[in-house]
């Protein structure tokens, strides 16, 4: 088995915590893993990104290859393109569709939205909505976790002990928003 | 034993806890932050009284972590590879003067430059100085070297550099940690005149460094780290230092290559081990995350008649960072393509936080500039630096931590008035207060502004060395007091502001105005500390 993901959204999206909670999964289940992540400038405003690599054998490099991640996990859709040439072939692309606009030529969300359709293996849920409908509006990034836990070969149960043990020291109350977050975007169909 | 998730950063600060680390030093610096702040969070060394305060900058970190060396005990110190440019001074001395308990010096350097102004390569600094460099491939490495550093740090009495790149600094992977080693006792140099390098002295010690550096080579050719794996193939063979042999060995996931494959992790090169793998194959390809050190040396001048590839053939790209579709190509491989990124993409460069205070006082430097005519803003190293995207466009430079205050007075000599200076707080204690000294001996017609945020924001909002003493040391450098001039960046006070920057660019004669309001980072971090601290009263 092996899971290679990159990860990505917008300075400040949590896409961190995306991986801190896929990464304690994964060590519930005994996998080997790498996790790159970015610090410093990039990190106020900029595009950020993280590798996650996941395997039941021992993982060498930090980085993926080109063309060899099984998933793109994007909190922001203009970010989920920028990211084309590590995705395989087979792959799959999940995205939030709300943009974060913090550029004067961000392109017409539309247009995004149709690049992305082109991709063969992908999935467009609108996470902000989402997260404010299961009444947690921060959780966004949890929504699209769930929505992308399917091709991720990890049970789902162990993803959400993750989560419990992520929030854990935040009370009860955000864990379970935080549960809540996560099967609505599991819910989603592609 | 114990497995642990951790950044390349944390393992190395985690092995040096459980090395016997007595003190740790530094300044925060992209991508070596995190060996600090994790030993400043850790509570062993808490229970263990390890030192573990940020330095003013990487100089006095250096020398403090030598000094507590000169006491027997075990020290290390951190940086970015700039870093190491200010701390060159005491680096190359360390070296003669040669070390009494064990001494580290990491140096991270950012090829790419993710987050710096350049991709230099530190392994050239420990050449140039005669230390011995450790280069980890990965995270179970470098947390292992830590403990092998100090014992190799102790047998030729000399620093030794630990060379990590970006990628294994921020990366995490899990981390088998080891039996735990005491502390060293406190014990004086057995020789009180080691640290004295008066010429008589240091020709003797840099006689004895020299000879200890050509031991190292032999040592190296033993070493655990520099390993041959030989190989049926003699057509081609490749030598990788550090995280390179990664991204090599990506691209043979079935049992490897099958050519032969040196990898190096230790330096100086094992020459043995090189003429080894060079002797027994056709032509050599060189891998180096960073400059081509080695490949420039196997090279030489003169042709050795060995065909060599690497950086300066073209065979992998002679600038940025290296990953395993670059190595893919190198070694004749044909790495797949993916998809392309499609033209609608745009590119996302970092920007101010909602809410910043330098962002507040760009806005009125950039009114207060408008009555005068060709004016030019010199800035420095920090967040501030983002001055220089749209929509603010006001500075001109970002050279080195501290340049913009002596800039501003090149400038004014040169004849530019008003010459302004931009630098953080943290900055200016960094290597800015010198600057200002030259400028009140002279009394250059130059304008200071120090963004004070009450931190040391880009690197994630450490303790600032300068946070409630800006205007006493600017008083004390000789800045006249009625051209000390304090604002607070916000919006309601633009006016105001720009009135007082105004007056203070017009002056003839040094001048200081502190812009101060706290980040708004480390503001949201303080209330929300203070709010779960209330809740649990």
């Amino acid at each position: 088995m092996k899971s290679d993901i990159v990860l990505s959204g917008v300075g400040g999206q949590g896409i961190l915590s995306i991986a801190s909670i896929i990464g304690l999964a994964a060590i519930e289940n005994g996998l080997y893993l790498k996790q790159s992540e970015v610090h410093g400038m990039s990190q106020r405003g900029g595009d950020v990104q993280s590798h996650l690599r996941l395997s039941d054998k021992p993982v060498i490099s930090d980085l993926i290859p080109h063309g060899k991640a099984d998933l793109i996990i994007s909190v922001e859709p203009m970010e989920s393109l920028r990211y084309l040439p590590w995705l395989a072939s087979d792959g799959w692309l999940v995205t939030n569709s709300t943009p974060y606009i913090n550029i004067p030529d961000y392109p017409p969300v539309e247009e995004i939205l149709d690049q992305i359709r082109k991709i063969r293996n992908h999935k467009i849920i609108d996470a902000d909505l989402i997260a404010k409908n299961v009444g947690s509006a921060r959780s966004g990034n949890m929504v699209i976790l769930g929505a992308a836990s399917p091709f991720i070969e990890i049970p789902f149960s162990s993803l959400e002990n993750a989560v419990k043990s992520f929030f854990g020291r935040k009370g009860q109350e955000i864990v379970n928003l935080n549960i809540k977050a996560l099967q609505a975007g599991r819910d989603q169909k592609a | 034993m114990q497995k642990l998730l951790l950044l390349g950063d944390e393992a190395i600060a985690l092995g040096a806890i459980d090395a016997g680390l007595s003190g740790m030093y530094g300044y925060p610096g992209t991508p070596s932050t995190e060996i600090m702040e994790y030993i400043q969070s850790s509570e062993e060394a808490e229970s263990l009284s390890i030192h573990r305060e940020w330095s003013a900058n990487e100089k006095t970190a250096l020398e403090a972590a030598l000094g507590m060396s000169y006491t027997g005990k075990r020290a290390m110190v951190a940086m970015k590879h700039v870093g190491l440019n200010v701390a060159a001074d005491p680096f190359i001395n360390s070296a003669v003067t040669g070390i009494n308990g064990g001494l580290i010096v990491v140096s991270a350097d950012d090829p790419s430059m993710h987050s710096s102004q350049n991709e230099q390569d530190s392994r050239f600094y420990g050449k140039f100085a005669y230390v011995p460099v450790f280069e980890p491939a990965d995270q179970q490495e470098a947390y292992n070297m830590v403990s092998d550093a100090f014992e190799l740090s102790e047998k030729y009495r000399l620093p030794v550099m630990m060379r990590i790149t970006t990628r294994l600094a921020h990366s995490r992977a899990a981390v088998v940690r080891k039996q735990k080693e005491p502390q060293k006792p406190f014990r004086l140099p057995s020789d009180p005149r080691q640290f004295v390098l008066l010429p008589a002295i240091a020709r003797r010690k840099y006689s004895a460094l020299l000879t200890a550096y050509e031991s190292l080579k032999f040592e190296n050719r033993l070493s655990r780290y520099n390993i041959f794996r030989d190989g049926r193939n003699r057509k081609l063979g490749v030598i990788a230092c550090g995280i390179a042999y990664n991204y090599l060995m990506e691209n043979f996931p079935d049992g490897g290559p099958d050519f032969p494959v040196l990898k190096i992790s230790a330096y100086p090169f094992p020459n043995d081990l090189i003429s080894d793998l060079t002797g027994r194959c056709e032509e050599v390809l060189i891998l180096e995350e960073g400059y081509p050190l080695l490949e420039e040396l196997i090279r030489g001048i003169l042709d050795c008649h060995l065909k060599v590839s690497g950086r300066m053939d073209g065979a992998i790209p002679r600038a940025g960072e290296l990953d395993p579709s670059v190595v893919a190509k190198g070694v004749g491989l044909t790495p797949e393509a993916g998809l392309k990124v499609p033209d609608i993409v745009k590119s996302r460069p970092p920007s101010f936080c909602k809410g910043c205070g330098h962002a507040d006082t760009f806005n009125a430097v950039i009114e207060a500039l408008k009555p005068f005519n060709g004016t030019g803003v010199f800035s420095d190293i920090g967040c501030y630096t983002l001055g220089a995207l749209p929509p603010y466009n006001i500075i001109n430079s970002c050279v080195d931590m501290g340049a913009s205050v002596t800039m501003a007075v090149g400038a004014a000599d040169g004849g530019l008035h008003p010459s302004v200076a931009v630098i953080g707080d943290s900055t200016f204690t960094h290597s800015g207060m010198t600057g200002l000294l030259d400028a009140v001996l002279k009394n250059s017609p130059v304008t200071v502004i120090i963004s004070d945020n009450s931190t040391t924001g880009m690197t994630g909002g450490q303790k600032s060395h300068a946070t409630g003493r800006l205007a006493s040391i600017c008083e004390g450098l000789g800045v006249e007091p009625e051209h000390i001039r304090q604002i607070e960046p916000l919006r309601k006070n633009h006016e105001e502001n720009v009135r007082i920057l105004i007056e203070e660019f017009g002056y003839r004669g040094v001048s200081v105005v502190i812009s101060a309001r706290e980040c708004i980072q480390t503001a949201t971090r303080r209330k929300k500390a203070e709010a779960s601290e209330n809740n649990s009263k």
